[in-house]
């Protein structure tokens, strides 16, 4: 090489000089658990499926999504989304609708008719499960993938359990349900129905290990003095019957008694039925009601009534009597002496369940507690090879936690089959608000689903919440904040100061060339997600 | 105009990147590509901000030059960091020769390329706020008053840096140096004294004159990319914090530039023929104080022997760069 002119020494480059040396901590990329995917009880990964949303990929985000939960479409309709409540956009201004993105994959891979990807190899294992809830199709889904074989006995004439038998139409329209259990059945999952299990131990001896999934059907009775005359029937059998060509007659002057979610839905399924009076009574105060305020408030809407601190006292023909109560120091509603009548022409009791365990009898080493069946971490009563989950066992009751239950139980059948035990990956540290840099998202607002009108909601079984388009599909995905997890923003390969970042490429995210990382730390203050850590050199 | 920003897709035109925008809307560093015009291994402080400037500016310079770019460089750390003889980290044919000329040499070989019929090749001058606005000031002025093809760019750390952080006529009022020490009843740099140099720039009537921010990269590489599209006498004025002079932890240059930015102090925006076209917003206004209060440099406004009614000085510094330049949108007024 010819030299510079004057130059006597030959001229180098900086690259020889390695300012790694310099540094007294390093940046190291991670992925932090975001908070929504924490809280969602069926463990999707929600940023995850987001992520593929937000670049207009639904398939691959409905594929993700599916491989936690297999009911994108019920879920994006009826699931409390727990998820929305822990999202750390919520702090920013409101929570990234994921519910209604949910639902908007779930009804995108209804009508484009998009399937399970078929297990390539057989086990050769059987399993059985007792019931056809989200429970039992859930652990049957997650078998069926791993490749078992695998036989759901269901005593009732059509699958879904209180998918099918509780919630009512005008929340999950059944061509939903179906398109997402058949799915499930394409899968090769043989579905037995009208057969009720009477005796597990018998029912699985031809199976190598067994789920049950029979959730809590036994309406719970409260003591009232009735007179022969009086129309009482519990919210369970009430809500069944909608199923069936004879609708329930209750009259035009219904009264519900309880305050959760069944109450609710009871109400506003009587309203539609053509009731003009829909009286919910509950004996505590609406800040106490176990029931959903979104759902509180859609029925009021309808024109639903709600007494409360008031218990009922005695049925009669055409007519409750009912005491008014108040709350004590505890919040726990006390009588006061004082009655007063109302008219009613049937009384529904939506008490809340119990379950039936009379399939359990004979089997040996079962622990049950309140009438509750016990099961371990692993979802395994104290019988081997008998596993249980959603309602049955002791939880919260929803369709979510029993279609989480549902695959954790599938996971540790599989590790059962195989002799060996489940170990669930650890859990990555948290990425709460206070790792994320927000100066970097755009102001957005979430997107409201529309809401059916409201002559439409008092009379029709028509579904009440409306999905979101493709647009505003899209806007919602791209609201999130992608917590804890990179989403290639380039940020840490822009920011740093010594080029010490290396970009591998769509989708293959990054690394640090530690050579001249001087360890400034800019790239993880600037990193918007919370997805780089500083940690100290060994020195 | 100005730079218009892409408002939603995520993280819009305010990350580096960003995989939803189209191609074409990306920035040039994030590109896999980007000439990364100062390369590793150079000896800048950790987060330096005026090393980071330096490669946004660049290296869109290059990219909007198609490669063809010669930079002349004053002394300076820039200069010093990263071309310590024989090595340097540049990726550009690159020149220095003293601390007060850059300009003039810039000239120079804007005058050869044109002699020798190179109209493709362009010229980029470059220095810190002390070779602008001090010892260059009377090159700099004459390469804008003869309208010389070049573009200077001022790498603003509003102190002498590389000589151990003297006083420039940059340094804003309060600002503790080795020269203006935090003694006295009006601690640290003097009230009312200084130049603006970007105003001076665009008093001189030249084609283009803009302001711009480490914080804000692709108003910055929009500037670049404008002023190199353009002939004759240009000016960019780059705000690049230095955590040693500052006193600021590595981690925050650009979370302090873009303090400055939000609270007013320091106004962006650019100007065709000295005429003012296009300003960047304000996007959540903060106090001076939220931009003074992490920097050791104006540690003695704050702590057991505060001088509120200094920071109520340099507020009102901040408020008149606000209505001056209508830094609030009406709306976020
Ligand atoms: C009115 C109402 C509204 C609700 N609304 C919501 C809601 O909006 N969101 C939500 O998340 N949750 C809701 N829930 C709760 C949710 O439906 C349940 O938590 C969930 O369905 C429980 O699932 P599972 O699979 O455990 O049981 P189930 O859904 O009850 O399914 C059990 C199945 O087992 C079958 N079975 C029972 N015994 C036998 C036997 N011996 N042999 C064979 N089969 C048997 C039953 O026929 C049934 O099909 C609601 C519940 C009700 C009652
Ligand atoms: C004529 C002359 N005087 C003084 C110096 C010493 N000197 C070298 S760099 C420098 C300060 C540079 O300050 P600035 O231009 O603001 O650049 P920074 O280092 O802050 O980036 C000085 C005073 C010199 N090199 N030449
Ligand atoms: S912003 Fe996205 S990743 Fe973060 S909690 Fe919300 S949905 Fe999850
Ligand atoms: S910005 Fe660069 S030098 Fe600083 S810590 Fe990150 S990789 Fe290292
Ligand atoms: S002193 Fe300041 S300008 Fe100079 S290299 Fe260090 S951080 Fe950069
Ligand atoms: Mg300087």
């Amino acid at each position: 090489m010819i030299k510079p002119f004057a130059i006597t020494l030959k001229p180098g480059t900086s690259l020889a000089n390695l300012t790694g040396t310099w540094r007294t901590e390093r940046p190291v990329y991670l992925d932090r658990l975001p908070p929504c995917n924490n809280a969602c009880p069926s463990g999707e990964n929600i940023q995850g499926w987001l992520y593929h949303a937000e670049s207009g990929d639904y398939e691959q985000a409905w594929r993700l999504l599916t491989e936690e939960n297999p009911f994108p479409a019920v879920m994006g309709r009826v699931c409390y989304h727990p998820c929305e409540n822990q999202c750390n956009r919520g702090k920013l201004d409101s929570p990234v609708g994921i519910n209604s993105v949910e639902r908007f994959l779930g009804d995108e891979a209804i009508k484009r008719g998009w399937k399970f990807s078929v297990p390539q190899h057989s086990s050769g294992r059987k399993v059985l499960i007792v019931g056809a809830g989200p429970s039992g199709l859930s652990a049957a889904y997650h078998l069926a993938r791993m490749g078992h074989s695998v036989e759901i006995q269901e005593a009732g004439p059509l699958a879904g359990g209180m998918m099918r038998f509780g919630i009512p139409k005008y929340r999950l329209p059944r061509d939903v349900l179906d398109a997402e259990v058949q799915r499930i059945l394409d899968l090769g999952v043989r579905l037995k129905l009208n057969s009720k299990v009477a005796n597990i131990a018998q029912s699985m001896q031809d199976f190598d290990a067994a789920f049950l999934a029979v959730g809590a059907h036994i309406a719970k009775r409260a003591y009232i003095p009735a007179g022969d005359a009086a129309h009482i029937i519990d919210a369970v059998s009430m809500l069944r019957s909608m199923e069936g060509k004879e609708k329930p007659m209750l009259g035009r002057r219904v009264v519900v008694y309880g305050g959760g979610n069944t109450a609710i839905d009871v109400a506003r399924t009587a309203r539609r039925l053509g009731a003009t009076d829909s009286i919910i009574v509950y004996r505590r105060t609406r800040e106490k009601m176990p029931a959903h305020d979104f759902e509180v408030e859609e029925a009021l809407q309808e024109g639903v009534m709600i007494k409360w601190l008031s218990t009922i006292r005695q049925a009669d023909e055409g007519q409750l009597t009912v005491e008014k109560m108040r709350l004590d120091d505890k919040g726990m509603p006390e009588p006061t002496g004082e009655f007063e009548t109302m008219e009613a022409d049937s009384l529904v009791l939506a008490l809340g369940q119990d379950v039936d365990l009379s399939l359990l009898e004979g089997v040996s080493n079962l622990e049950v507690k309140n009438g509750i069946v016990q099961v371990s971490d692993n979802m395994m009563t104290g019988y081997p090879g008998l596993f249980a989950g959603g309602d049955m066992v002791i939880s919260e009751r929803n369709v979510t936690v029993a279609a989480g239950h549902g695959k954790k139980a599938a996971r540790h059948i599989d590790a059962f089959l195989r002799g060996a035990s489940y170990e669930p990956q650890s859990k990555h540290e948290l990425a709460d608000y206070g790792k994320l840099n927000t100066w970097y998202y755009s102001d957005a607002d979430k997107t409201v689903r529309p809401m059916l009108d409201i002559i439409r909601r008092q009379t029709s079984f028509d579904e009440v919440q409306g999905g979101l388009n493709e647009t505003n599909a899209l806007f919602e995905a791209r609201r999130c904040l992608s917590c804890g997890n990179c989403f290639e923003c380039d940020n840490c390969y822009g920011v740093c100061p010594d080029n010490a970042v290396i970009k591998l490429g769509p989708g293959k995210r990054f690394k640090f060339n530690y050579d001249y990382c001087k360890g400034c730390g800019l790239c993880a203050t600037e990193c918007p997600c919370g997805a780089i850590k500083m940690v100290p050199e060994e020195i | 105009m100005g730079f218009q920003p892409v408002k939603f897709y995520q993280t819009g035109t305010y990350t580096v990147g960003n995989r939803l925008l189209s191609p074409d809307q990306r920035s040039v560093q994030a590109g896999e590509s980007r000439s990364n015009s100062i390369n590793s291994g150079h000896r800048a402080c950790q987060g330096c901000g005026e090393a980071l400037g330096a490669r946004y500016a660049i290296d869109a310079a290059m990219a909007e030059s198609h490669g063809q770019l010669i930079a002349v460089n004053a002394t300076g750390c820039l200069e010093v960091f990263s071309t310590p003889y024989p090595e340097s980290s540049w990726q550009v044919p690159w020149i220095h020769s003293v601390f007060g000329n850059a300009p003039a040499v810039a000239t120079g070989i804007a005058a050869a390329m044109k002699v020798k019929g190179k109209t493709e090749v362009r010229v980029v001058a470059q220095g810190g706020d002390g070779g602008t606005t001090d010892i260059g000031f009377g090159c700099l002025s004459g390469m804008f008053e003869r309208n010389d093809d070049v573009l200077y760019i001022c790498y603003d750390n509003e102190a002498y840096m590389n000589t151990g952080v003297q006083r420039s006529s940059a340094t804003p009022p309060s600002a503790r140096t080795a020269t203006t020490m935090p003694v006295g009843p009006e601690p640290g740099n003097a009230f009312g004294q200084g130049k603006n140099l970007p105003e001076i720039a665009m008093a001189h009537g030249i084609p283009y004159v803009a302001t711009a921010t480490v914080a804000d990269l692709r108003d910055l590489e929009y500037k670049v990319r404008r002023a190199m599209k353009m002939h004759g006498a240009r000016y960019i004025h780059i705000f690049v914090p230095c955590p040693l002079g500052w006193g600021t932890a590595s981690n925050d240059t650009i979370r302090i530039a873009r303090l400055a930015r939000e609270s007013g102090l320091f106004p962006v925006f650019e100007a065709e023929q000295g005429e003012v076209t296009s300003v960047l917003k304000i996007r959540r206004k903060i106090t001076v104080e939220e931009y003074l209060m992490p920097q050791k440099r104006f540690a003695h406004l704050f702590g057991s022997h505060p001088h509120p009614e200094m920071v109520a000085r340099i507020q009102d510094i901040a408020d008149r760069n606000i209505r001056k330049y209508g830094l609030l949108d009406e709306e976020a007024a």
